[in-house]
């Protein structure tokens, strides 16, 4: 299975995602935000960082991007797509996901290693996880509060479209404590947290086991595998 | 050459935290007649050609759809530059098809 990682200018996690990709056991396909060719992969992923500055407003620039018209058309017609950070922030601007994010109610970055639920398990990117599972990755980012409108925001709980959600503490003023996504049909997701930086023992969050032996964000990429293993 | 203003603001009903902590800092220096500070954008569009409806109308689209997100931020105003809101032609100075410079401001000159 080949997925691309989308580097736009300002990318920062494009390296990570793409070796969270190889340890999950599929190949990472490194593709141009000024391209129009998505190089035939099977899932995408909008990495995080600090695209165009966050200028105008986080990911906006970058989801008029030339290869966007390819993600959107392939998004639209079911490819498994997953907003990380600053990809999530695309995906809001690019309407492929419902809301927008704000900035931190605390008015600061925010850099911690965040306890999330898995609310749902049955979109593209969670269906290795148990229901109402509970995971550790770090989120990182300045403007990262979830809102959607009142009468939106009943439409997410209600289809079951809200992805994660915050436990213990809500960082940044997220309203219903939301901190990832998806759309109607389960194969875009978008989330403020990095799972990209939780994938290999020495580098991911603390555990009760061992300093930084955290690895709960390598089944979000072995989930599209295995997903896309039992759809092929 | 005609400049379009185009102003943005968070919704109202979201809460600004660059607006709270501006007004975090007036209230540190002791200027405690300002209850509340919101933060939004202002953007000037320079353009080459007519100043007229037509460009003002193209100008409310690109507001519409670029300059702000509707899900966070509401465009207050798509105005050429010149006009102020005040004086005796107020009510015209930000009716879509206005395209001159502001009247008051002409004539006190």
């Amino acid at each position: 299975m080949r997925i691309g990682v989308v580097t736009f200018p300002g990318s920062l996690d494009d390296r990570d995602a793409q070796r969270a990709i190889r340890l999950a056991g599929a190949e990472p396909v490194a593709l141009w935000h000024g391209d129009h060719d998505l190089h035939g992969v099977d899932a995408l992923v909008l990495p995080g960082g600090f695209s165009y500055g966050d200028y105008l407003r986080c990911g906006a620039i970058a989801s008029l991007s030339p290869i966007m018209t390819e993600v959107i058309d392939a998004a639209k017609k079911g490819m498994p797509v997953l907003g990380i950070c600053n990809g999530f922030q695309m995906l809001a601007e690019a309407h492929l996901v419902d809301g927008g994010l704000i900035r931190n109610d605390g008015g600061t970055f925010i850099r911690r290693d965040q306890k999330l639920r898995v609310e749902n398990t049955s979109t593209d990117w969670t269906g290795g996880f148990t229901p109402g599972q509970e995971i550790t990755i770090p989120l990182k980012n300045g403007e990262g509060a979830f809102m959607a409108s009142a009468e939106t925001l009943a439409r997410l709980e209600g289809e079951g479209q809200v992805v994660f959600r915050y436990l213990e503490t809500n960082p940044n003023g997220s309203l219903n404590d939301i901190a990832g996504v998806s759309n109607a049909r389960g194969n875009v997701v978008g989330l403020m947290p990095h799972p990209e930086h939780a994938v290999e023992p020495g580098f991911g969050p603390d555990t009760a086991a061992a300093m930084r032996s955290g690895v709960d964000g390598l089944a979000f990429f072995t989930s599209v595998i295995e997903r896309t293993l039992v759809g092929a | 050459m005609p400049t379009i203003v185009v102003e943005v603001m968070p919704k109202a009903e979201l809460l600004d935290p660059q607006g709270k902590a501006v007004a975090g800092a007036l209230g540190r220096l002791g200027k405690t007649q300002f209850t509340g500070v919101r933060v939004g954008k202002r953007f000037e569009l320079t353009v080459d050609g007519p100043a007229d409806d037509a460009i003002l109308a193209e100008v409310q689209v690109i507001a519409d759809e670029i300059l702000s997100n509707s899900v966070i931020e509401d465009v207050i105003s798509v105005h050429f530059a010149g006009v102020d809101g005040f004086g005796p032609s107020a009510n015209a100075d930000f009716a879509t098809g206005n395209v001159t410079l502001d009247t008051d401001v002409l004539e006190a000159k």
